[in-house]
């Protein structure tokens, strides 16, 4: 990182930016599961699981991830209590 | 002798295939061994540019494969080297002349009588791709610090695992120091980090591999030039020597690092 951006605090170095994009875009390729279409399926995901439980959809999280050779599909859907309500 | 058969290829065009294949056949032939490199871009040839034997041609690829003349009719010998033959691509036709069939045939010819024999494979995907990768034994997949061309590369390696080629060797052609150094560059460690194949070498990016090109003479013929030396190591390491990797540094002069400092 260059004086520059350690003084002014700068955002991260173009070639960290590169390598998070890529890291993202290969999991994507290496499944053939666009963003575009992982959106759909959270919209999906929603109204399936809406049918068994409330669910607070401003709270959903859903993302690929790659560890040790396996991508995996991570949804992190928070559930709404009755008693709170 | 037995050949191995080596594939050059990458997917995105532009990185340094033919560049790449040109070097390693002259460095391997420079070795000792026997080598043939066949140009497999139909359509698009370049290979015979580089190594600087394109007054030479009279048949072709898809020549040998039609029939219209023998194999060694179409061998340009490198009367640099000792042992050193090219196969140019045609030029007036296209992928579709010649079959994976055709190339697995085409080499199993030459097993006998080479070391090595090397082919440049077309950019992409396609036919072209296939027919370059059918007949290999082992394949180097080239890429560039950039994330356009790592992500071919990325698809290039589940297509060759797919093949059952292997996962390849990697090569990262064209680095450069001064920018990784400033941040501005995916590090060699970065790529392997993401494309999770075996490292075969490491090119820098040198002015010298434009002027070699200018010539028709691979820099691997002359001393001095870093990428002709990251070439020759490759060579080596296909030979199956240990070789270190070279500690690739920046060109340090003053007004560069002022330059820097203030691009930044």
């Amino acid at each position: 990182m260059s004086i520059f951006r350690r003084l002014f605090g700068q955002k991260e170095s173009s070639s960290a930016q590169a390598k998070n994009r890529l890291k993202l875009v290969l999991v994507h390729d290496r499944v053939d599961l666009s963003p575009g279409k992982m959106e759909l399926l959270k919209d999906e995901l929603i109204k399936v699981i809406s049918k068994y439980v409330e669910i607070d959809s401003d709270g959903i999280d859903i993302s690929l991830s790659r560890n040790n050779e396996q991508s995996q599909l991570v949804a992190n859907i928070p559930l709404l209590e009755v008693r709170h309500k | 002798m037995s050949a191995t058969v080596i594939t050059i290829t990458s997917g995105k065009g532009g990185v340094g295939k033919t560049t790449t294949t040109a070097n390693l056949s002259a460095a391997l032939a420079a070795q000792g061994k026997k080598v043939v490199a066949i140009d497999a871009d139909i359509g698009l040839r370049n290979l015979d540019v580089v190594m600087g034997l394109e007054n030479r041609i009279v048949y072709d690829l898809v020549d040998v494969v039609e029939g219209t003349c023998r194999l060694r009719q179409a061998m340009i010998k490198d009367k640099r080297l000792q042992d050193l033959y090219l196969i140019p691509a045609a030029q007036s036709r296209d992928k579709t002349s010649v079959t994976p069939g055709d190339m697995i045939e085409l080499t199993n010819q030459m097993r006998d009588e080479f070391d090595y024999i090397l082919i440049d494979s077309p950019a992409g995907i396609e036919q072209g791709f296939k027919n370059a990768v059918a007949p290999a034994d082992r394949v180097l997949v080239v890429t560039t610090p950039e994330v356009s061309a790592v992500r071919d590369a990325d698809r290039i390696i589940g297509l060759i695992e797919a093949e059952e080629k292997g996962p390849g060797d990697l090569v990262v052609n064209r680095l450069r120091m001064d920018m990784v150094r400033r941040g501005d560059m995916l590090d060699t460690s970065d790529v392997i980090d993401i494309l999770a194949i075996n490292l075969i070498g490491v090119v820098p990016d040198d002015e010298n591999i434009i002027v070699s090109t200018n010539q028709g003479r691979p820099v691997v013929m002359s001393n001095g030039s870093t990428a002709g030396q990251a070439f020759r190591n490759i060579a080596s390491r296909l030979n199956g020597q240990n070789v270190p990797f070279i500690e690739l540094k920046e060109e340090s002069s003053f007004i560069k690092k002022i330059s820097n400092f203030f691009r930044a």
